[in-house]
Order: structure tokens, then sequence, then C-alpha cells
């Protein structure tokens, strides 16, 4: 395992310390997609389990000309035309991309407030921005319910200050869902912001400013754009999971219009639909492949940059 | 960066700070609320914890996600500090692409998506679904954070080190448990931290993956959620708030003694 970079062949022994996790991969993620590719080909029927046609490896060749005839595009099909799937999806991408550039303008502006701070500061700032991210997901969204609730913590403030005179409805809505979302993502915009800001030349700033450049034009002209990396991923950790996201939407969000993942939940759990759930789940990825790709070829370079 | 901090920047960290604990610290406090109306408070009361104490089926679920927790976070961080070994250290190998991008994918896929899928391995494979399916899902879903982590840590080091160690003809085995090993232990231990309170959270790969009688508590507090709010549900909160925060306090004061031995052994071997 201690080879030079570049050694084709490592010494027979360290292989396993490639083949565990590999072999691990290989089993229970990239197998289990390959089952939802194939079954999302499939039809649904009354049965256990609930698809058809069923590769049957046992008949050979002959189960697998019989399987190949059982694949339909059904499930494809009834995705692209009834318009439920459609607006869910478009949904999904509409509260991604909003509550991301939420995300930006409200974590920019604390990264960028700790990487100026003091040197000593900064390491407490960090773990402070980070702790709520080590306590459970479900309690952080659970503690808005609490806050936001008809006779919650926000109408008794609202109305004490007479800001409202009967008390609004904030659960329920997409308003609770931006809440909830930008809440429990802002520590993973925070964090790649801050990681870009701090490792900034401060002799930069002080030439742009030798060279009569104010305060605010040397952010916009400098900090700003030497911090893109660092935009784009905070932006891509959020927007990618958002996409996705099942647990925010169905706590806090209403029933009109359902964000994907919670439609595949559905699809699942209450239609028993397996076909069509996984159908939505390729579509689903197939969606987020360019800013997974994007993410990753991010995270490679940066890690290069460690080098 | 400049160090100047101006009244925006304090004023923005501060209120960011603000957002971040301040629903929390409510939901802490109303869990000590006497009445049994979460919103109208009726003075301090622990009468919600000691309901706690009679609810076995809630204590059966935490119990449940304890064991989940610690099997998957260890199982995570054997195969994820491996994978971070291989990728940092292996070089070019064959299959590098696609291990790498099954490395960085879980990271970043939609929890409906991984939970799915397993859930459609475990009936394709006819196995019956429960504690080990759980913990199965939770080590794939981990194991990426933990490479990260590590691979951050085997990356940023010297790697003069192991080479010193290898031209003095110490053994590779050797020279990883007795030279990097070391070095990346608190990477190690971050990991393992990770992925465990990542098990303990999760609620999306659980319900696919889970079976009779392996609900864990994610779940069950999910259920009850979903029936409005409970003041024993602000309970069991609070106390898996405060085992978290415990634990990282603890972790960062291991460190800091850790930093600490490390400077004095460096002073002395300097005097």
């Amino acid at each position: 395992m201690l080879e030079q970079d570049g050694t084709p062949h490592p010494a027979r022994r360290t292989r396993l310390v490639l083949l565990l996790p590999y072999a691990w991969l290989l089993a229970f993620f990239l197998a289990p997609f390959l089952i939802v590719l194939k079954i999302s080909f499939a039809q649904t029927v009354i049965a256990m389990p609930p698809y058809l046609p069923v590769l049957d490896l046992a008949a050979g060749w002959q189960g697998l000309v019989r399987f190949a005839h059982g694949l339909t595009l059904d499930g494809y099909r009834l995705i692209a035309s009834d318009p439920l799937y459609l607006s869910s999806y478009l949904k999904s991408l509409k509260v991604a991309a909003l509550s991301t550039l939420i995300l930006l303008a409200l974590g920019y502006p604390i990264a960028y407030g700790i990487a100026r701070s003091p040197r000593g500061w900064q390491p407490l700032l960090v773990m402070a921005v980070v702790l709520p991210f080590w306590t459970s997901f479900l309690i952080r969204v659970y503690a808005w319910i609490n806050i936001l609730q008809r006779d919650g913590l926000l109408n008794d403030v609202l109305m004490a200050l007479h800001v409202v005179h009967r008390r609004p409805e904030w659960l329920a809505s997409d308003t609770a869902i931006y809440i909830g979302i930008v809440y429990s993502y802002l520590p993973f915009m925070v964090l790649p912001l801050y990681a870009t800001l701090e490792k900034m030349d401060a002799s930069l700033l002080e030439a742009a400013a030798d060279l009569g450049c104010t305060r605010a034009s040397a952010f916009w002209r400098v900090t700003l754009p030497l911090s893109l990396p660092g935009v784009a991923a905070g932006a891509l950790l959020c927007f990618i999971p958002i996409v996705g996201e099942f647990v925010i939407p169905d706590l806090l969000g209403g029933s009109r219009t359902l964000m994907i993942g919670q439609t595949l939940w559905m699809e699942f759990f209450a239609n028993r639909d397996w076909p069509v759930a996984s159908a939505l789940a390729v579509a689903l990825l197939v969606l987020l492949l360019v800013p997974i790709f994007f993410y990753e070829r991010l995270q490679r370079r940066q890690l290069v940059g460690l080098r | 960066m400049r160090r100047t901090a101006s009244l925006f920047n304090v004023v923005s960290v501060a209120l960011g700070l603000v957002f971040l604990y301040l629903p929390i610290a409510i939901l802490v406090i109303y869990s000590f609320n006497a009445s049994r109306l979460v919103t109208v408070w009726g003075g301090w009361s622990l009468a919600w914890y000691r309901a706690l104490l009679t609810d076995t089926a809630m204590q059966q679920s935490a119990w449940i996600s304890l064991r989940v927790a610690a099997l998957s976070a260890s199982l995570a961080t054997l195969l994820g500090t491996f994978a971070a070994i291989a990728l940092a250290r292996m070089g070019r190998f064959r299959g590098r692409l696609l291990f790498s991008g099954m490395v960085y994918a879980p990271l970043v896929m939609p929890e409906v998506i991984t939970g799915l899928s397993l859930l459609l391995l475990f009936v394709a494979l006819q196995v019956d679904r429960g504690f080990w399916t759980i913990t199965i899902a939770h080590t794939t879903l981990t194991l990426c954070f933990v490479t990260v982590i590590v691979q951050a840590r085997l990356i940023g080091f010297d790697r003069s080190l192991e080479e010193a160690a290898m031209d003095l003809g110490c053994p590779p085995l050797k020279t990883f448990l007795t030279v990097t090993l070391p070095l990346i232990a608190p990477a190690v231990a971050a990991g393992w931290m990770l992925a465990f309170s990542l098990s303990l959270d999760d609620l999306v790969i659980a319900s696919f993956t889970t079976g009779p009688g392996a609900t864990t508590l994610p779940i069950r507090i999910y259920s009850q959620v979903r029936l409005g709010v409970k003041p024993e549900i602000n309970a069991v909160c609070t106390i898996m708030i405060a085992v978290v925060a415990l634990g990282t306090v603890a972790a960062s004061l291991m460190a800091k003694a850790g930093a600490a031995r490390r400077a004095r052994a460096a002073l002395a071997a300097q005097v």
C-alpha cells in the first residue's frame, strides 16, 4: 500500500486494501443501481415481488430471452405523460435552485466574517457552525415545527409585536420548506466558502487598496472572483441533495405539489408501484448526472490541490 | 485574508449563529415544560423525561439505533480507511475511475435513491430485512465520508516519513502500522464519529431497508412527529443533542490533549 505513485502492480498482500472496499461498493452500491434500472423497465403486477418479468437465470438462455421480451417502457411512458410527475420534478428543481441562492446569500457573509475574524477564534467559530450538523437532521426539522406551528413561538412574537393580528399558518407551505432547507443545509454552504476565503492571500487586497481600490470594489473585483471555486463547491453540495430531499418537505410542506423525493416515496410505499418508483429514481439520477459530474471534478481538483 | 473584522462581519457571524442555535435552544427549553401543551409555558419539570423511562418502545428503538450505528460506523471506518489508502497511495490501478466514482457519488446521492436501490437488492437476494440490512445500508452510506476525511489527511502529511522508515528497512505493513496509522489516527477517529452520527440520524435509508422488529429511533420519532408535536419527543431530542454535544466536546478535548502531548514530546526531543 505504500508503493510509489504509478506503480502498476502493488504487492499481493496490499491488494486486499483495495479489493475489500471495491467489492463492497460493487455489491452494495453499483449492483443495486443495475437492479433499479432493470425494474424500471418492468411491469407492475399484484404479486411478491410486485413486478414482471423476473429474471430466471436457472432457465438459461431461454429465461433470458423471455425476460427481454417482458421488458417495457410503461414506467417511463407514465412518467412522461402524467403531469403530476413533471410538476414534481420542476418543483424539486425550483426549490433546490432558490434555496441554493438563499443559502449563498446567507452563507457568504457568515463564511466571510469567520475568515476575517482573529486567527485564534476561527477554529472555534467553524466548530460552532459545524456542531448543529452533528445533531440529527430530523431533530432540526422538528425544532422548526415547534416554532412554526399555528400557536408556536413565531406567531407569539409576531402577535406581540403587532405585526399580524390573526395567527397566520406557516406550516404546510413552501415558506416552511425553504426555512427548513436553508436551516439544515447552512453548514454545507459555509464550510466550503470559508475554506477558500481563509486561504486567500491578504496581500492581494493590500495591493488593490494601494492601487486605489475602495474596500467595496476590492471585494467585488478580487475577493469574490477568487472565491468562486468555494461558491461552486457549496452550491453543488447543497443543490444536489436538496433536489431529492424527502424529510423536510414531508414534515414542513403542504400536500399540493410534492417534491420528487416525496413522489418516489409515495409510489413505493403507498402505491406499491415498484417499476414507476424505479423509473422515477432513474430519471432523477439522469437529472443530477451533470451536477454530480461537476461536483466530482471539483472534489478531485481540491484533493490534488492539497498535494 | 486581512484580519480586520468590520461591524458587518461581526453582525453577520453573530446572526448566523443565532439562526443556527435558537431553534435547538427552544426545543431543549420546551422539553422541560410542565404543560402538556407544547406552546404554553407551565413551569420547569422533568415529567417528560420520567415518561421516557417507562416508554419501552422508544428505549428499544434507541438500543437498535445505537447498535446499528456502532457496528456500521466500525465497518465503514475499516472499509473507508482502506479505500482512502488505495486512492491516496496506490497511484493508477485498473478500475480507478469506477472506484473513485463509487466512493464520491454516495456523498451527494439523494437518500431516496440509495434507499430504494438497496431495498430492491435485498428483495432480489431474498434476504430477511431488519437489523443487518440497515447495518449494511448504513455502512455503504457512511464509508464514503470516512474515505474523504482520511484521504485528505493522507495527502496532507509528509510522505518522507514513510519513505524514511522503508529506506531503513521497515516492511510496508509495519511502516503502515507504526508510522502511517498513528499519523492518520485523528482523521480515522473523526471518520468513525461522523459515520456513527450519520447512521444514528438516518431516516430515509433506514425506512427503506428496515423490516419487522427493527424500528430505529429516527423511524419511531418520525412516525410520532407526523402526528404533531409532543413534549416526549422534545425530551428524546434533548437527550440525543446532549449525547452528541458531549461526544464532540470529549473528542476535541482528546485531540487537544494529544496535540499538547506531541508538543511536549517535540520540546523534550529538542532539549
